[in-house]
């Protein structure tokens, strides 16, 4: 399985990272010398293995529904780029426009 | 009489004067307060309570969230930002007496094995200035071996404490996964990462692993699971240990010289009374494929926390998609960028199943190897934990080449199992370091194995 | 749009899945301790877990699992031994993480059913219950306070969540809004949500397809979302079904996207998306070990369930022997059959104290009381049933005591005699009533 330029256009696209179209072809090629040591894998049989689930064999802590929340040192205003009134601020979007039109509120 | 904190803290503060700052420093340290330390360090003075590290100063990788330094990760999407809370590990540190004097460099998202892939510039290894230090925790490994601090913390994803400690002669420790808490790490592979520490000594190392393990309700992961005094596994005598030798470690390619160092500490362990078996972990060369599947893909999500809106980096734009886009573009770093792009690949629609699913499969069978081997009657298996000594700067400039340096370390990492390097030998004055790596839980052992180690390596020089 | 003809409505067959989020009633967050509580200031309940902090970890709110088990149960789903969350990645400015904790191949629970009516034959009208799954919520976004500005609101951020997903079973809207009333009902029940969709505990999107009468082959379905009232249910899915006949009659295709509601202008228009830009790149949550819950606990929280609905109405028509109407309305929630069970238990006849409860007492609750703070208590109202009954008082008198009562808290008794509203000839009835009482 060879990545493609779309290929790159689009998990960056997918991954909010904007890659010149000046390096895709490196990118390509970068991608491709790595995702070909992976082909290895597509010879080891693994019908009968499970997939690993986390690691140890750890069963799920549960907390009990109290608190108080984790502290905190600083407020959020001393922190976030944009805050006011409280809230956090990102350039506008319309009602239920997505970011960049292509992802609706969930 | 014991040092004060507050002369120690001085102590290791002229140190960093010598030998890290300016430009031809090593580049080491990021973030220090040096007034801020030394109150810590009164304080710690005046305070009656004994503690296992008082007065002790250290440092810790700037991907452990810190309340008075920043932590960046190495990054410029951090530059600037100071954790609101502090990460678990650093306050057992401290209510152990010890005193932050560090923030440290590292490969930007502790993605790396050089530390050339730091926002804030390479870090150079102190044992030669023309050499890298290893990665990602470098800044780490290097502080401890230019006698800056005797101990500090680092984190592992692939052998990011493991190959700094071999590369810098030092020792360096990746615990069991969920020995320590990952509360305040920040992530970069979730089911990989895992706190470690360094120390000059395998004794320093100990002393603080007992210090930071056990139980943290803050991190689901973490395990319950008792505590042994690491200290008290110091011992001379190995006699009814078993060592395995996985041949798969020691491959016909590999370097002659280190092959022949490490068959040198075999033979020492041998001498201590250690059995040494032969033994096979078949799927060991998987675990590259394995590794840099799963870890770029837990990364990719990982990092979307990084976009401009609640703290860090923000390039300020007319649309919240450019401002997206342009935050994270200008915000990491080419390799950082390479391993998002390759870990939203193997999990987008189509490719789940034959890469991220696949390398799951493949990480069971790596995971067998280490249970079959020690169900076996093996208690401790030795093998170098780099290929080579450090490497020039800027001598690796393909991807994959650089992964290829993860090749003996990464397998603990999938496996969970804990591993650490001691130094033992040189190779034309590089240092390089031996990996003992034992059964979950089993930091005791492997700790017996290591003080064993070092002190036969001691006696031998 | 136009409505749909005799024709078109003869011809084609909506079909109808739901998938309804519940907010879970705990006090704390689904995976930190920041308290649920509605209507604090913006970002006041937030913590670095929630607020996606660098370094911090999830860790799982036992109550809400709790919760979400008894809900999986009361919709007799089989609940898994061993379920897994993920994370479900995607961009956007109230998601802090950069993706949601949910759960993907191994929910929490699968397989149910609800019951949503009745057939004319009596069998049962069912609806299967795909999955119940647990999850996380995102903030708030709030579009039109600031020129040009999103402002963004995390106190909402990680409240606990299920998630219920139909099976495409239901074939009109009028079902779909049965089955959205009978969710409502059983949610209430157990107790695990307010379950109110004006304040958004509740939340629905539909998934809505046409197809031919008689086709066994489901049609393009489209998702309609923001819908914020069970009558908005029913309108939107009415005009995106006819929608999609309209369109399929002219000759065009149906095309599988996200429709949204506009309950303002009473319309359902297309969301603007590109098309199969949702890559959610699902994958198992690396901070959270498998949820591993024992045989002896599933069943444990199985037998703590109270009577559910249909269980009650079975009981009351035959115990009681009320009307179906009289039993849907007694058994509309459980306070309200419980302070009818109680007139009963001290004494009255069931037939009118279900007449009571369903003309007086409901008048007053109507009028903004609640049956909790009723200051009639159900022994009360049984004494002025008892009281009609050995004609001590009228029947109009009854009401007028009920409606003082109901103001005051007086004994029935009291505010007869003190209104002159006794039957002279009962004097000695009345006597007879006080000494019991006292």
């Amino acid at each position: 399985m060879a990545i493609g330029p779309d290929d790159v256009r689009h998990v960056a696209a997918l991954a909010r990272l904007s890659v010149p179209e000046s390096l895709v072809p490196e990118l390509v090629a970068q991608l491709n010398g790595i995702l070909m040591h992976m082909d290895a894998l597509a010879l080891v049989n693994t019908k009968e293995v499970p997939a690993t689930q986390g690691v140890g064999d750890a069963a799920m802590p549960l907390r009990i529904d109290i608190g108080p929340p984790i502290p905190m040192d600083a407020a959020l205003d001393s922190f976030a780029p944009s805050v006011r009134d409280g809230f956090l601020l990102v350039p506008r979007l319309a009602t239920h426009e997505g970011a960049g039109d292509d992802e609706s509120v969930e | 009489m014991s040092p004060t904190a507050v002369s120690a803290v001085r102590d290791a503060f002229a140190r960093m004067a010598d030998v890290d700052a300016g430009p031809t420093g090593l580049n080491c340290i990021l973030w220090t307060d040096e007034d801020r330390a030394l109150l810590e360090a009164r304080a710690v003075d005046v305070a009656a309570a004994p503690g296992a590290l008082k007065g002790v100063p250290f440092v810790a990788k700037d991907n452990i969230a810190t309340t008075h330094l920043q932590t960046t990760c190495g990054s410029r999407i951090l530059e600037g930002y100071v954790s609101p809370y502090e990460a678990t590990v650093i306050s057992r540190l401290r209510d152990a007496g010890a005193v932050l004097v560090g923030k440290t460099n590292c490969d930007e998202f502790a993605m790396g094995s050089s530390n050339e892939y730091s926002a804030w510039g390479p870090v150079l290894n102190p044992v030669d200035r023309t050499r890298v230090p290893g990665g990602s925790s470098g800044g780490s490994a290097a502080s401890v071996a230019a006698g800056i601090v005797r101990i500090a913390l680092g984190s592992e994803t692939g052998g990011s404490v493991r190959q700094p400690a071999s590369y810098c002669g030092i020792v360096g420790v990746k615990p069991t996964y969920g020995r320590v808490s990952r509360f305040g790490l920040v992530a970069f592979a979730s089911s990989l990462d895992q706190i470690g520490v360094f120390g000059a000594t395998v004794l320093d190392a100990a002393t603080a692993l007992e210090v930071i393990a056990g139980r943290d309700p803050r991190d689901a992961t973490s395990a319950d699971c008792p505590v042994s005094p690491y200290r008290a596994a110091a011992t001379a005598d190995l006699s009814g240990l078993v060592i395995g030798r996985p041949r798969e470690y020691f491959p016909k390619s590999l370097d002659a010289r280190v092959a022949e160092r490490c068959d040198a500490a075999l033979g020492l362990l041998r001498a201590r009374g250690a059995r040494i078996r032969d033994v096979s972990l078949p799927h060991t060369d998987l675990a590259i494929p394995v590794y840099y599947i799963i870890a770029p893909a837990e990364a990719s999500s990982n990092l979307a926390r990084f976009d401009g809106v609640r703290y860090g980096l923000r390039v300020p734009s007319e649309s919240l998609r450019e401002m997206y886009e342009r935050t994270r573009t200008r915000g990491f770093g080419p390799e950082v960028t390479r391993r998002i792009l390759l870990g939203t690949y193997v999990l987008s629609a189509g490719y789940y199943d034959a890469y991220y699913k696949k390398a799951q499969e493949v990480r069971t069978l790596i995971a067998k190897d280490f249970r079959d081997v020690f169900e076996s009657g093996v208690h401790l298996l030795f093998t170098p934990t780099t290929p080579s000594p450090a490497f020039e700067l800027g001598a690796k400039s393909d991807p994959y080449e650089m992964y290829l340096n993860d090749i003996f370390t990464a397998t603990a990492n999938l496996s969970g199992v804990p591993a650490m390097s001691v130094p033992i030998g040189e190779i034309d004055g590089l240092p390089i370091g031996g990996q003992l790596i034992a059964r979950h839980f089993d930091e005791q052992t492997m700790f017996r194995g290591a003080f064993a180690l070092e002190a036969a390596c001691r006696e031998a020089r | 749009m136009s409505a749909l003809d005799k024709y078109e409505m003869v011809k084609y067959e909506m079909v109808v899945g739901l998938e309804v989020h519940v907010q879970l009633l705990t006090r704390t967050k689904a995976f930190c301790n920041c308290s649920t509580a509605y209507g604090a200031p913006p970002n006041a309940n937030t913590c670095p877990v929630c607020l996606a902090l660098p370094g911090a970890l999830p860790v799982l709110n036992g109550e809400a699992v709790r919760l979400a088990v008894r809900a999986a149960h009361a919709l007799s789903c089989t609940v898994n031994e061993i379920s897994i969350f993920a994370r479900k990645n995607y961009f956007y400015p109230d998601l802090p993480k950069g993706y949601q904790i949910s759960q993907f191949d191994k929910p929490l629970a699968e397989h149910g059913k609800l019951d949503i009516g009745t057939n004319k034959d009596g069998t049962p009208v069912t609806v299967r219950i795909t999955r119940v799954h647990m999850e996380e919520d995102a903030g708030k976004s709030v579009h039109d306070r600031y020129q040009g500005a999103t402002a963004i609101d995390l106190n909402r951020s990680g409240v606990p969540l299920i998630e219920i997903v139909s099976e495409p079973d239901m074939r009109s809207s009028r079902e779909a809004g049965a089955y959205l009333r009978a969710l409502k009902q059983l949610i209430e029940y157990v107790g695990v949500s307010d379950a109110n969709m004006e304040e958004g505990s509740l939340r629905v999107d539909a998934n809505v397809s046409a197809r031919l009468r008689g086709a066994t082959k489901l049609g393009t379905k489209t998702e309609v979302k923001n819908l914020n009232s069970f009558s908005g249910v029913e309108r939107a899915l009415e005009l995106e079904f006819a929608r999609q006949v309209k369109l399929i009659e002219s000759g065009d295709e149906v095309t599988q996207q996200t429709m949204l509601w506009d309950a303002n202008k009473g319309e359902v228009r297309p969301a603007r998306s590109k098309e199969a830009s949702h890559d959610y790149r699902y994958f198992p949550e690396p901070d959270l070990p498998p949820l591993q819950l024992t045989p002896g606990w599933i069943k444990q929280m199985c037998d703590d369930l109270p009577e559910l609905p249909a269980a009650k109405r079975a009981r009351f028509a035959n115990e009681y022997k009320l009307t179906p109407v009289e039993i849907e309305v007694l058994t509309a929630n459980p306070p309200l059959a419980e302070y009818f069970e109680r007139i009963v238990a001290a004494g009255a006849d069931p037939r009118t104290a279900a007449n009571w409860v369903i003309r007086d007492v409901r008048q007053v609750i109507n009028a903004g009381a609640d049956l909790a703070t009723l200051k009639v208590t159900p022994e009360a109202l049984a004494q002025l049933l008892a009281m009609v009954q050995d004609d001590t008082v009228s029947h109009a008198a009854a009401t007028r005591i009920f409606a003082i009562a109901s103001e005051t808290g007086e004994k029935p008794q009291d505010i007869a005699r003190r209104e002159g509203l006794l039957q002279e000839r009962n004097e000695d009835a009345l006597a007879g009533w006080v000494d019991q009482v006292l």
